[in-house]
């Protein structure tokens, strides 16, 4: 009816996907894509354990107490990195041991994140004695040493590893309320939230419909960089003794089993040791490029 | 003019801010917007012209009904919001909607146009069924000359106008009789403006809709408004139709606006009145005639008195109380000034 | 000599899909005491010219130039240490965002003391003596007052008038204004254009006006040079450019002009700015142009003169806004008739 209305927009322009150009700014940093690499393949060692593991994460060779790895005089390519102080074979236990630290990861990262991102939209928009409210007890939360803190949660709940998970949680979660705070403060006066409120969108709806997707870069950048300290957390509170229990193949708990071996025999501290060092250093290098895709801050035009 | 009552009347509004300036220190008061009246009839364009601070976006929140009145009442299509009732607010939000400045503010980046469009629906029409909206959303795209497969797109994926277009849409969608237009081109390029404001007046013209039209753009309101209304310091200084202000400019103030906007012709005679001095901040407004300190006519009564907006053409005939607000009539000239241009 | 000759400047930047022509052969010729405007929309690469000139572009940008040479020193081959003696003493620049171009965690005196300092062999008494003399020069009254002032405790004119009193501190002989009234209120910015004219023709600089205001251009420039699309499509005197435009597109702007227009609708240019993924064949404005022809979506377009005006344009319009193609092809009607055809099958493509 109307043509004269179409004064003709409609010239069209292909622009670039979003995901191509993420990649772009992704694979610009070298360290982010070995990192992604290593965490990719440590996923998968973690999915495929009971299958890549040559022995059980429990079975103890009596046999074979204290075997060194295979290149050493005395090892034997059966027991390819050697044996523990009960002859538990140390390759499988490491290989096991992924599934702990990426659990322990994604469960800390998921009740962290969830937690922190409802307390910072609430804290955000509420603003007044709310917002003073919860952004109070974060400050006390975060002004505690974060590893005593979880200690002391831990000894209060009993040492297990679903709360010394807990605990980490807790410690980890102010980071996330401050995060989503700072970015709904800074969203919530954009035009686009003024209009959806002028179409009549109720708080909710405002929260988490309008803002909440704008304000997850950052927290998806958050998140992968707790994810590593969450892995540190708990391998640091399984080493005092108050995470996962023996005979949990963990890698902290199996630095603190190995503790009284150190000078004898040094594969069994030095391998669990690598493989907790080499997947944080992985996680915390992919997270670098995941901020440097995804904060807009850093990207150049 | 037509007899038909007017959609929109505005009688003294006013909206003030508190705000802290220090731990110690009392909070102050900034009147960001100190009384302003006017009345806008279907299918017409009431230009609100000022700089920055002078309150005009102010005015824009107040009337959309983002910001609630300080005092003053807003009677939009016969129902009155008053500062207290917030009841009349949600039956009258579909009648007044808005498009804002920026165009890459204003649209959710994470959001699909559709989305988008069908938002005020979802909202407010909840009975509508899920294909009755995509069907008005992609008629809408078509209305405002875009293309109905756009529908599923990102607003990254679009040009700043075609932006603009995307957001006038949304504001047509729950068929509002009053679109507020704050700063509609200010942010587009010179081609692409005129695009906007040619699609402007062919809705206008289709759906006879009132236009609040703010800018601080004086040739894109000559060319635009039925009426102005020029803003100081958050009152209005000069009222009245477009050619009254533009040809019969009688407050020094708007002599000034005119007088400072370049013209794209290098034969134009330049005759500039530069102010000196800066705005004066709203916290702490001069007294008496806010313009006092930066106009050339000042007097010591100026100092002491405000103006009152009153009839430019007749004799004085104060309109600022509350129960006759300016009408629309041939001689609808009104003035705040005691010593006017004439 | 000319001050500033530019030929050929073209500036690349390296984005997440390949490289993109920001500047395309742009050429620039300015003299002592010229005022040359360069106008254009966002996306014509008028501020990414200047800001190459200057050195200024990030790493991701690749400039080449047959010929760049600012007062005698060739601007291509300057190391960074010589380049830092010209740029902010014999060339400066001020931009849009005067509130974001000084550093607030200074006062003005300090920063206008500091650039002081790096060009001129001055004493500290003398420092400051000049500074007050810059902040009188530029209007702002009260200078010794406003030296102790941080930026945020002046207007945006204000510190405008200090950016000004900065890239004036050691009389440039260029200065480059980088949409220096965008920001400001029209009464705001008829002072600081008043300002930037005055101050030119005391001291005999040449100044760069970039700007997309038409009525800015009119008013201060005296020459003036349009882009579209990163490349130069017309150069010339402002009187004749506002009177007889030689481009298809300064025509079109000028139109859409609100201030032209004479009924309801306004003229406009239907489209787009091309950006990076649509750049057509042949000219860049055949999308666009309303004279367009089957060559324009070809063959590129070369400079060509046109009484006085330099014009990007196959078929460049003449004093009565005519294209030459419709002289030329007046006598061979039939022709003329094809080629129309050609055009509206091509338009209809593009819809």
């Amino acid at each position: 009816m109307n043509t004269s209305l179409t004064d003709s927009a409609a010239t069209d322009v292909q622009a670039p996907g979003r995901f191509r150009e993420f990649w772009f700014y992704f694979s610009e940093n070298r360290g982010a894509v070995v990192g992604m690499v290593i965490t990719v393949l440590l996923i998968l060692v973690a999915l495929f354990a009971d299958f890549i593991a040559p022995h059980s994460a429990t079975e103890q060779y009596r046999d074979h107490f204290l075997q060194p790895p295979f290149w050493q005089e005395g090892g034997s390519t059966e027991f390819l990195l050697g044996t523990d102080a009960v002859g538990r074979d140390l390759l499988s236990r490491l290989i096991h041991g992924t599934r702990y630290s990426f659990m322990i990861g994604a469960m800390v990262v998921l009740v962290a994140a969830s937690g922190g991102i409802l307390l910072g939209l609430i804290a955000g928009f509420a603003r007044g004695w709310v917002d003073t409210i919860i952004m109070r007890i974060m400050d006390v939360i975060l002004a505690v040493p974060s590893l005593l803190l979880a200690l002391v949660m831990v000894a209060i709940l009993g040492p297990s590893l679903m709360n010394a998970m807990l605990a980490i949680a807790i410690v980890l979660q102010p980071h996330y309320v401050r995060l989503t705070r700072a970015s709904v403060l800074a969203e919530r006066t954009k035009d686009y939230v003024t209009s959806a409120k002028v179409a009549g969108a109720g708080p909710f709806r405002l929260m988490f419909v309008t803002v909440l997707p704008n304000c997850l870069a950052p927290i998806i950048v958050q998140a992968a960089l707790s994810f590593s300290s969450a892995i540190l957390d708990a391998a640091a509170l399984g080493f005092l003794g108050m995470g996962a229990q023996p005979p949990t193949p963990e890698w902290g708990t199996m630095l603190s089993e190995a503790r009284e071996f150190i000078l004898r025999a040094w594969w069994v501290v030095t391998f669990p040791g690598l493989a907790i060092l080499i997947t944080v250093l992985a996680i915390n290098l992919m997270g670098d490029g995941l901020r440097d895709a995804l904060d807009p801050k850093l990207k150049r035009s | 003019m037509t007899s038909s009552s007017p959609l929109v009347v505005a009688d003294n509004l006013t909206r003030f801010y508190t705000v802290k300036s220090g731990a110690f220190s009392k909070p102050s008061v900034v009147r960001a917007l100190a009384g302003a009246s006017f009345t806008l009839e279907a299918g017409k364009t009431l230009a609100v012209v000022g700089e920055s601070g002078c309150g005009k976006s102010t005015l824009a929140r107040v009337v959309t009904m983002i910001e609630s009145p300080t005092s003053g009442t807003l009677t939009i299509d016969g129902k009155t919001i008053t500062p207290d009732d917030s009841s009349a607010r949600a039956a009258l939000r579909s009648s007044v909607q808005i498009v804002f400045q920026d165009p890459y503010g204003s649209l959710n980046p994470r959001q699909k146009i559709g989305r988008i469009l069908e938002e005020p629906l979802v909202i407010n029409r909840p009975s509508m069924s899920a294909e009755e909206r995509e069907a008005k959303a992609r008629d809408m795209l078509r209305l405002v000359g875009l293309r109905p497969e756009h529908y599923s797109r990102f607003p990254h994926m679009f040009s700043g106008g075609q932006r603009q277009r995307i957001a006038i849409a949304r504001a047509l969608m729950l068929e509002p009789r009053v679109l507020v237009l704050d700063e509609p081109v200010s942010a587009l390029d010179l081609s692409i403006q005129s695009q906007i404001l040619n699609l402007l007046v062919d809705l206008q013209d289709q759906f006879n809709l009132a236009y609040l039209f703010i800018s601080h753009d004086l040739s894109v309101v000559k060319h635009m408004a039925d009426d102005v209304m020029v803003m100081y310091l958050g009152q209005p200084v000069e009222t009245g139709s477009r050619d009254a202000v533009f040809e019969r400019a009688w407050h020094p103030y708007t002599r000034v606006l005119l007088s400072a906007t370049p013209v794209a012709d290098p034969t134009h005679q330049k005759d500039r009145i530069v102010l000196t001095g800066e705005l004066p901040s709203p916290i702490d407004p001069p007294s008496g005639c806010a313009f006092h300190p930066r106009c050339w006519k000042a007097d010591s009564r100026c100092q002491q008195t405000a103006p009152l907006l009153q009839s430019a053409e007749l004799p004085a005939q104060p309109i600022s109380q509350p129960s006759a607000p300016p009408e629309a009539g041939a001689l609808n000239h009104y003035l705040a000034c005691h010593h006017p241009e004439k | 000599m000319a001050l500033l000759e530019v030929v050929g400047l073209t500036v690349e930047f390296k984005t997440a899909n390949g490289q993109f022509r920001a500047v395309d052969a742009i050429d620039l010729t300015v003299d002592t005491g010229d005022i040359v405007a360069i106008v254009g929309e966002s996306g014509s690469g008028k501020s990414v010219s200047m800001l190459a000139l200057m050195g200024l572009l990030p790493w991701t940008a690749t400039i080449t130039a047959e010929r760049m040479v600012f007062n005698g020193h060739n601007l291509a081959g300057l190391s960074a240490r010589e380049r830092r003696t010209i740029i902010g003493r014999d060339m400066a620049m001020i931009f849009q965002e005067p509130m974001s171009s000084l550093n607030p965690c200074f006062t003005v005196g300090f920063q206008i003391r500091e650039s002081l300092k790096t060009h001129l062999n001055l004493s500290r008494r003398e420092r400051q003596h000049r500074a007050v003399e810059l902040l009188d020069q530029v209007g702002l009254p009260e200078p010794e007052k406003r030296l102790a002032a941080f930026p945020h405790q002046l207007s945006g004119g204000m510190n405008q008038r200090v950016m000004i009193a900065m890239a004036i501190a050691c009389q440039p002989k260029l200065l480059i204004a980088d949409e220096p009234t965008t920001a400001l209120d029209v009464t705001i910015q008829a002072q600081i254009l008043e300002l930037l004219v005055e101050l030119q023709r005391n001291s005999d600089m040449a100044l760069v006006l970039i700007t997309h205001d038409m009525g800015v251009v009119a008013e201060t420039a005296q020459r003036v040079s349009v882009q579209y699309a990163g490349q130069k499509v017309e150069e010339q005197p402002v009187l004749p450019l506002f009177d007889a435009p030689a481009h298809p597109y300064t025509s079109a702007l000028l139109a859409a002009l609100p201030e032209r227009s004479s009924g309801r609708h306004l003229a406009s240019i239907a489209g787009v700015v091309p950006g990076q993924f649509d750049r057509p064949a042949g000219c860049l404005f055949s999308p666009r142009c309303e004279h367009v022809q089957p060559l324009c979506h070809e063959q590129v377009p070369s400079q060509t003169q046109r009484d006085g005006a330099s014009v990007l344009c196959h078929f460049p319009l003449d004093r009565q806004g005519r294209p030459t193609h419709a002289r030329q092809d007046h006598d061979s009607q039939n022709q003329n008739q094809n080629s129309q055809t050609d055009v509206n099958q091509i338009n209809g493509g593009m819809q």
